[in-house]
């Protein structure tokens, strides 16, 4: 089996994968991050969201191998010496969550979101975030607590 | 006054963990030696299994064993079971069809699942399923709700002749009849109510583990009543004694109904790591989901309604067809019956109301509870017809409403079938839902918008909800097979902090946080020092779960008398302490006082007593930890009035929400922040269900052609609007703590207000549900 290295939240890893095995199982299965998660089978919910050289990408839709070298960050490196980043902390104050499940995915989008538009108006979160779904909130407190992020951020 | 108590809108206990990835969920947890099931599902939407043969499979890499629907009979292992039995027509009760957990002669439904493979990986599993030959004998399917029971249908179930499970009806046919024939004026409307696809987004996933050692099974599932679960797999499918049997509901990522059910995959985990010894674990993918878990809604409907000359009503006669899907699933027929007739008066006071309704089988998934469960159908086909009437009447739709509503002081309310309303003001929420979505300046805008080349709309809905199902006596009569009634313990630790063990399951609902307000409310204890714990049966006592509306109402009871026990024994130890009569002890805030006088004693301070009873009254038992049970009156009945304003491009069929506004009646809100949530997703299944959502089988192959987020249209981000959310609480008589349920109403409320606004703006008498935009474009042209 080959095998793949990559930086995941900031540290070095590397692990026998085979030719089929996506981005999202190595990162569930084999370094066991299991804040990722898998919503469905067709790329469509958004729930496996994590960022690959910055930008956001559906773990699910990449093989492991093609992330070979790079530099990926997930739900679980966002928080820096115990200090929640701006998008988690306004995902809790605004209740942009509930189960939980597809908050993960969710908020890696709406950093990658702000970090492209620090100045998003309603209607462009509500396109921009088209890619995850989520079936408890209805995105109401999604879309407050994006318009939040981005002021914390400081766009 | 308490600090955090009910009314703050604190931010939620459990989302640090969801946050930061810390979140457990059924499929992170893996267990040594796990092996992964696959279950081989029926391509066929009906046939005879004329052979199987597994050996190649048997013999395939990594596979560990293949299981048919025989071996576990072998083994004892009982069906599924159906836990309703309705008397319909004639004293008839419903026919429930026999079903296994791995079917074995006929399949019924795509999916319909026939042997289990269990392998060191899933993919070695999945390998191993393609090499089971099949030979199967098709059969012709039916899968339509209204060709189901036509003459020369192709039939399912022996038990079921015309693939009628059960024929119910409720009212006095003959006054609605007359009623009807003596009325000045009717209406009438024939509509779909369309079938869903409860989704979750955490597909359904269990772990199955055996300890040889203690002879005892652990089962981790996504799971919205973890004791009922372990109860029917024990006590009807054979899986293990209770005792011997744990069942662990981790995070839950969502149910809306989908959840509560027993299904073959988890059952099966449970069974097989005991026969092979090792740890099982299945986890369904969407398309699997899509097709094993159980849908909701799906009837087909005509509604009529009677008026006299001023458009008031004076009888409504409803006919409709439910579809069941292939096999009876848990509650089942007792949806389009008991959840469904009971809620047909609405907020009106129409004195004879009559419900025919035939619950049919057909050549797909089963057909249950889904957020809402009958209440929708029943609010979207009332909300419809007294639109519809108020069309044939030449009324606002307000004006109508007003004219029929029960009046505040008429409460409480006997209506014609069988509830009785133990609150509410409906005048009052619809004039603030009227005055919040400025519904006098409709008019104008409709213009304003005509002059862009808009078809601008406004509809309402008046709806009511009947939650927290109860008593459990009541549930029993009507043919439900459990009690209703919930659990919690109240522990008070040696120094001080407060664990809750709530019979109830949260997977979203933020109980943790509402029930720790409560708790805190109560027992005047620090929210931070106040634990709730759910979802483990080897952890807690005996709960129902949380499904309809049920949590608060009927669990946060439970609660709030676990406390006042605490409170009652905690006045003795106190009246000790302080050297006064138990009479003499006041409580508040967390604080034991001695009436009159400065002499207290915190709560804390008294558990610690309590656990070190040195100084201590005579014949009190040490130990600060009280468990209650409550079984309520009567349901619980949130209510209230939304407003829909829409504005469609009639070259494109586009619309838009421009304003979306409801005014609920929850009576007390413990959490507002996480009520208004509740709202919220709410509305968005109701308004997915209007304009987007329907599960569609093709009706030649009875394939299922909607098997992916693909081809289902979930509502994202970008269909819906942000909600004007508002209140007009009243004080429910039968509640103890003043609450109502609030989870599902707003999934009963906005698919008709939808359909009112879009029907307002083009002009038409009815459109059916999904409003897609081929259909409200060929709508808008053929209304030119
Ligand atoms: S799991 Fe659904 S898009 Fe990746
Ligand atoms: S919070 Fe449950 S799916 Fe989004």
């Amino acid at each position: 089996m080959p095998t793949v290295s990559m930086t995941v939240n900031g540290q070095a890893v590397s692990g026998e994968v085979e030719d089929r095995t996506l981005l999202v199982q190595f990162l569930r299965e084999n370094l066991n991050l299991t804040g990722t998660h898998v919503g469905c089978d067709t790329s469509q919910c958004g729930a496996c969201v994590v960022h690959v050289d910055g930008d956001s990408m559906k773990s699910c839709t990449m093989l492991a191998l093609q992330a070979n070298g790079a530099d990926v960050t997930t739900i679980e490196g966002l928080a820096k010496g115990g200090e929640m980043h701006p998008m988690q902390q306004a995902f809790m104050d605004n209740h942009g969550l509930q189960c939980g499940f597809c908050t993960p995915g969710m908020v890696m989008s709406a950093i990658d979101l702000v970090a492209k538009n620090p100045n998003p108006d309603e209607a462009t979160i509500r396109s921009e975030l088209e890619g995850n779904i989520c079936r408890c909130t209805g995105y109401h407190n999604i879309v407050k607590a994006v318009q939040q992020a981005a002021k914390n951020m400081g766009g | 006054m308490v600090e955090n108590g009910i009314g703050a809108s604190l931010r939620r206990k459990e989302d640090n963990r969801f946050l930061t990835g810390k979140g457990n969920y059924t499929d992170d947890i893996n267990r040594p030696g796990q092996t992964y099931a696959y279950l081989l599902r029926s391509p066929h939407a009906h046939a005879n299994i004329n052979s199987m043969d597994i050996s190649a499979a048997k013999s395939a890499a990594g596979v560990v064993a293949v299981f048919v629907g025989q071996d576990l009979v072998a083994d004892a292992v009982g069906g599924l079971v159906c836990g309703a039995s309705v008397t319909g027509k004639g004293g008839e009760v419903n026919k429930t069809p026999p079903r296994n957990v791995l079917t074995m002669d006929k399949v019924r439904f795509v999916g319909d699942p026939i042997a289990v493979v269990i392998a060191e990986t899933l993919a070695q599993a999945k390998d191993g399923a393609e090499l089971i030959a099949v030979d199967y004998g098709e059969l012709p399917s039916v899968v339509s709700t209204s060709a189901a029971d036509k003459p020369g249908a192709p039939q399912l179930h022996e038990e079921c002749p015309d693939n009628v499970a059960l024929d119910w009806e409720l009212g006095d046919k003959a006054a609605v009849d007359a009623a009807f024939a003596a009325a000045a004026k009717t209406a009438s409307v024939d509509l779909i109510n369309n079938r869903m696809v409860t989704n979750p987004m955490e597909p359904r996933a269990a772990v199955g583990e055996y300890n040889s050692g203690t002879d005892e099974i652990t089962l981790y599932m996504t799971s919205q009543n973890p004791h009922v679960h372990r109860l029917v797999m024990s006590a009807f499918m054979n899986i293990a004694p209770e005792h011997k049997f744990r069942v662990v509901a981790p995070d839950v990522g969502g149910g809306f109904g989908s959840k509560i059910f027993t299904y073959n995959e988890e059952a099966i985990c449970a069974w097989a790591a005991k026969k092979i010894n090792r740890p099982v674990k299945w986890t369904a993918d969407r398309s699997e989901a899509f097709l094993s878990d159980a849908h909701g809604r799906d009837h087909v409907t005509k509604a009529e309604m009677a008026m006299d000359a001023d458009g008031k009503f004076l009888a409504m006669r409803v006919s409709s067809h439910a579809n069941m899907g292939a096999y009876l699933q848990l509650f089942s027929v007792s949806i389009p019956t008991l959840f469904h007739g009971f809620l047909l008066a609405g907020q009106y006071t129409t004195p004879a109301i009559y419900l025919e309704s035939r619950s049919v089988m057909t050549n797909t998934a089963p057909v249950d509870a889904a957020r809402g469960a009958g209440r929708p159908e029943a609010t979207y086909l009332l909300e419809r017809l007294v639109d519809v009437s108020a069309l044939e009447m030449g009324l606002d739709p307000a004006e109508i409403r007003r004219r029929n509503f029960i009046k505040a002081d008429q409460m409480p309310y006997q209506t014609p079938v069988v509830q009785c309303y133990d609150s509410g003001d409906y005048d009052a929420s619809l004039d603030k839902a009227l005055a919040n979505a400025d519904y006098d300046g409709f008019a104008a805008r409709r213009d304003e918008a005509k002059g862009r080349g808009k078809l601008r709309g406004i509809g309402l809905s008046a709806y009511i909800e009947a939650c927290g199902v109860a008593p459990s006596a009541a549930v029993g009569s009507l043919g439900v097979g459990v009690g209703l009634w919930e659990s919690a313990q109240v522990r008070f630790n040696p120094t001080g902090g407060v664990t809750v063990f709530t019979g109830t399951h949260s997977h979203g609902q933020g109980h943790e946080t509402a029930f720790a307000q409560l708790v805190t409310e109560r027992l005047g204890v620090p929210v931070e020092n106040v634990e709730v714990v759910h979802g483990d049966t080897d952890k807690g006592q005996f709960g129902m779960g949380t499904y309809g509306s049920r949590s608060l109402p009927v669990g946060g009871v439970a609660i709030a008398n676990a406390c006042d026990k605490i409170i009652a024994k905690g006045k003795k130890i106190a009246a000790h302490s302080l050297e006064a009569a138990e009479d003499d002890i006041d409580f508040a805030e967390g604080n034991f006082t001695v009436a009159g006088t400065d002499k207290t004693m915190n709560i804390a301070e008294v558990a610690f007593t309590a656990y070190v009873p040195h100084n201590y009254p005579e014949g009190v038992e040490p130990g600060l930890d009280e468990i209650a049970f409550f079984d309520p009156l009567n349901f619980s009945f949130p209510a209230g009035a939304h407003v829909c304003e829409i504005e469609i491009d009639p070259a494109t069929g586009t619309l838009e929400i421009v304003n979306y506004t409801a005014v609920d009646d929850f009576g007390v809100l413990v959490n507002p922040m996480i009520v208004e949530g509740q709202v919220h997703g709410g509305l968005a299944h109701g308004i997915g269900q209007a304009l987007l959502e329907g599960c569609v089988y093709d009706e030649d192959s009875g394939q299922l052609t909607t098997g992916s987020f693909q081809d289902y249209c979930m509502p994202r981000a970008d269909n819906l609007p942000s909600f004007n959310v508002d209140y007009a609480p009243t004080v429910p008589i039968h509640n103890p703590l003043g609450v109502k349920g609030c989870g599902e109403a707003g999934a009963i409320a906005a698919p008709p207000a939808v359909i009112n606004a879009i029907v307002n703006a083009l002009g038409i008498k009815h459109l059916d549900m999904p409003a897609t935009s081929e259909k409200v474009w060929r709508a808008a042209q053929a209304a030119g």
